[in-house]
């Protein structure tokens, strides 16, 4: 079969790292081809250099068999090459067609043909199972149709090469089954995709080849039916991963979270969590599972000091912590690891050392009557970024130039090193590859095992079952259920986080 | 050391292209811009008196491009350095008009007052910000013309009887030096300088080397990090405008206890505070860069006075030229943009 793309020994370098070094990917007509790699491995650079938006020192592309250069995404589209963004390049107050067309206008002496554009954009949408209302506004669509109108917008170009960048990654699973029929309707009508991904799920479920590659370096291309989610995780990260993290038996002893019949009201004022009663003993790790907007955010928010809570009591090893300033409640004893790090976890702009000391500045031996000891706190950056392995050119780095995997390590590292009572790890694994996720459960266990308390907010039900002790199915802001991950199946938790089989919840306040 | 080059190359090709367009200008209103250009030179650095000058013209932009930078290093515009400027500068001028102490305390005690009333000044947006989320920019221009009245307002009917202008301050609370005078054949440089150094040192301290100047810097990057670490967003917001206020009320200081020694009744704005914004954007917001801005400034507005007495260039033109110089920085992307191919150019 011939190849309707072929990118032949890429080498792209930046400044001080070569970021793809001799990377051969080959696309054939007809097939779901995926790019596998961890987080800063060189998918994305790779695939900016065959959307043209990057030149490559050394290398081939071919496009058909014919030798091409691509120096500008334009010439891209040109040639029939699209791209699907992983963060859309939509405008919000604009309808599904004007967004379509935007910069490729049909227009008659300056006036734009609306009508022509949508029937088009209509039969795209027919024509591929897309069901997207042509007239709808962005800003009033789901995320899952906002994808499809950015694979519209490709098709609409005529492109006959998609490259959908990390797709899965914003979608509820509902959608992503969605996404993978949309894939498999496109490769009918004979389109060819490239899929970014680091899930191995989805590779094992909608691709035919798939190329892995690893710090910058191609490694290999495989076929899909002869290989196995273990073989490709180890070769994305270059060793054997375990994917059950390996934890003896909890020996849960004292209470040191007691939260009781908290009420908190969102920033709309409605309340987000009713009546939450929840306890955490030391030696243990609780899992809170359930679908987001189900109170998580205002419920880690009021723990930690970020939101006011209306009724009810926190305890902290037996003392009072409920409405508190965030540096009084980290003084007591609790660490956070934070649901958006860029947004709560880390100053970008600040570099990593900065950051290693965000909440304890202030103490000695970091400043001394008001004047900070900057070698101490690069002394201790040095000692977490060693111990959690960020990989980081130097502790001077500014945290904005990390991975997000050496990012979050960086922020585990911080809280962990605080030597905290009790640890909130907020969605602590989201966007990362299943190295750095391996790594940062083992962490948590470690953790567990040294006696801490550990409260785990998570949308990934995976995640869930395999690190905690015990769940807690949150639904609408109260907790409907407390099950033991050994015994419940995903179905019974699907179930609970649905909010169905409520009336039969456990006994609440035992927990 | 590359990276410090770097940094200096956008602000250095900025004055390149901004004199370059200026000469064009002296060209196409028919003036030399060669001997344009010498005399300029020769009203920076031509003779003592004029160095004198235009030292004392740099130290005012040292304390208003300190002020702007400073809270721009916090995450605020504080456009009211203007403002701030001239109650300082009043302020100044009443304690030394109305007390007569020993030296040791009057001096200390007109600055101080000085810089009291600019923070105060630039306390009201800190607050508004804090406490309403009113946004800085809004508030700090309005307070400029509130103080640009209320002084006038001051000057004609409380302090004077329906004068222009306040009674010189005593000799105690002046800043002038017959020492620095009689280096630079009696320019109207004073003891100013040393203040402005001081503020220099300052800034860079509290900023690079507090616990202080961390807080507010993170406040500045990200407001929800900083909270989430423990730090009171709302006082940082307040701190900032104060200190940026101190140093604007400084600056007027300089011109109240310095340079006139009197307060006047202004018809309109000195521009000595919007000037500090271009000082501040020039100097990218650090202490150094600030004051390698102000001196640039300083010289150029100094400078600019020979030039109608000389051969007859209209001061504007200079004007213009400064213009076209934050016109560069400002477009800043532009110049990137030029060095890169430039660069690129030199590879091939």
């Amino acid at each position: 079969m011939e190849y309707v793309i072929e990118m032949l020994n890429i080498r792209k370098e930046f400044p001080g790292i070569v970021a793809n070094d001799n990377v051969t990917l080959q696309l054939k007509k007809g097939e779901i081809h995926a790019l596998l790699g961890e987080n800063g491995a060189g998918k994305s650079t790779l695939m900016n250099v065959l959307f043209g938006l990057y030149q490559p020192e050394q290398g081939e592309i071919r496009v058909k068999g014919k030798p091409v250069h691509i120096t500008s995404p334009n010439v891209a589209n040109d040639l029939g090459i699209g791209m699907v963004h992983q963060h859309f390049m939509l405008v919000d107050p604009f309808t599904v067609t004007e967004n379509i067309i935007l910069g490729k206008e049909p227009a008659n002496a300056g006036k734009i043909n609306l009508k022509d554009a949508s029937k088009k954009v209509r039969e795209l949408s027919v024509k591929y199972h897309l069901s997207v209302d042509p007239d709808a506004k962005i800003a009033d669509i789901s995320v899952g149709m906002q994808q499809r109108v950015e694979i519209l917008k490709t098709l609409y170009r005529g492109a006959d090469i998609l490259i959908f960048d990390e797709p899965t990654a914003v979608l509820t699973p509902q959608e992503i089954k969605e996404l993978i029929a949309i894939m498999k309707a496109l490769i009918k009508e004979g389109k060819s995709i490239i899929l970014i991904t680091h899930k191995l799920k989805e590779i094992m479920e909608v691709c035919d080849r798939v190329t892995v590659i690893r710090k910058g370096r191609g490694i290999d291309t495989l076929d899909v039916r002869d290989t196995n989610p273990n073989e490709l995780a180890s070769l994305m990260v270059g060793r054997d991963v375990v994917f059950k993290t390996e934890k003896i038996e909890a020996k849960p002893t004292d209470i040191v979270l007691e939260v009781k019949n908290i009420e908190v009201k969102d920033s709309r004022g409605i309340s987000a969590v009713k009546n939450l009663s929840l306890s955490v003993r030391a030696g243990e790790i609780i899992g809170i599972a359930g679908v987001d907007g189900n109170g998580q955010s205002e419920l880690i928010e009021a723990l930690t000091g970020l939101r006011k809570i209306s009724a009810g009591t926190i305890k902290l090893n037996g003392k009072e912590l409920q409405n508190q300033r965030p540096r009084k409640v980290t003084e007591s004893g609790v660490g956070h690891i934070p649901e958006d790090r860029h947004k709560h976890g880390l100053v970008l702009d600040y570099s990593i050392g900065e950051n290693i000391v965000l909440q304890t500045y202030y103490q000695e031996p970091y400043s001394k009557k008001g004047v900070l000891n900057s070698k101490k706190i690069f002394e201790k950056a040095r000692k977490i970024i060693k111990e959690y392995d960020v990989r980081t050119p130097s502790e001077y780095t500014p945290a904005r130039s990390l991975s997000g995997g050496n990012q979050q390590k960086a922020i585990i590292g911080r809280e962990v090193d605080r030597n905290p009572d009790l640890l909130i790890a907020a969605q602590p694994t989201r966007g990362l590859d299943v190295g750095a996720i391996e790594f940062i459960h083992k962490r948590l266990i470690e953790q567990r095992d040294t006696g801490k308390a550990i409260l785990l907010i998570s949308f990934e039900l995976d995640e869930i079952m395999n690190v905690s002790d015990k769940i807690a199915v949150i639904y609408e802001g109260e907790i409907v259920a407390i099950v033991d991950p050994k015994k419940a199946t995903e179905q019974e938790l699907g179930l609970l986080m649905a909010g169905s089989k409520r009336a039969e919840a456990g006994d609440k306040s035992n927990v | 050391m590359s990276k410090y080059l770097s940094k200096l190359t956008i602000p250095l090709l900025a004055v390149m292209l901004g004199l370059i367009a200026g000469s064009i200008i002296m060209l196409i209103s028919g003036y030399d811009p060669i001997a344009g250009y010498g005399v300029m030179l020769d009203g920076i650095i031509g003779e003592q008196y004029y160095i004198g000058e235009s030292l004392r013209t740099i130290i005012t932009y040292v304390l208003a491009g300190l002020a702007v930078a400073f809270a721009f290093r916090t995450g605020l515009f504080n456009i009211g350095v203007e403002g701030q400027l001239i109650v300082g500068w009043l302020a100044a001028v009443w304690v030394g008009v109305a007390f007569e102490l020993p030296k040791f305390i009057h001096l200390p005690l007109a600055i101080v007052a000085g810089a009291l009333a600019g923070a105060l000044w630039a306390f009201i947006p800190g607050y508004l910000k804090a406490k309403f989320r009113v946004h800085e920019v809004i508030v700090s221009i309005m307070l400029n013309y509130t103080a640009l009245y209320v002084t006038n307002y001051l000057i004609n009917d409380i302090l004077t009887d329906k004068k222009d202008r306040t009674e010189r301050i005593a000799d105690s609370a002046s800043l002038s030096s017959p020492f620095l005078q009689s280096l630079t054949d009696y320019s109207r440089l004073h003891w100013g300088i040393v203040i402005a150094i001081i503020c220099i040192i300052i800034m860079w301290f509290i900023l690079e080397k507090t616990k202080m100047g961390f807080e507010l810097k993170a406040v500045g990057f990200n407001q929800h990090a900083s909270e989430y670490a423990g730090m009171s967003v709302n006082k940082n917001i307040i701190l900032s405008m104060v200190i940026s206020g101190v140093f604007a009320g400084l600056a007027g200081v300089m011109e109240g206890l310095g340079t006139f020694g009197y307060a006047a009744i202004k018809g309109g704005f000195t521009g000595m505070g919007f000037d500090g914004i271009a000082v501040a954007l020039l100097g990218a917001n650090t202490a150094i860069g600030v004051a390698l801005a102000a001196i640039l400034f300083g010289g150029l507005k100094a400078g600019a006075l020979n030039m109608p007495l000389q051969i007859g260039i209209p001061s504007e033109i200079v004007d213009i030229i400064i213009a076209l110089i934050i016109f560069f920085v400002a477009a800043s992307y532009f110049i990137r943009w030029l060095a890169q191919r430039f660069n690129q150019k030199g590879v091939k």
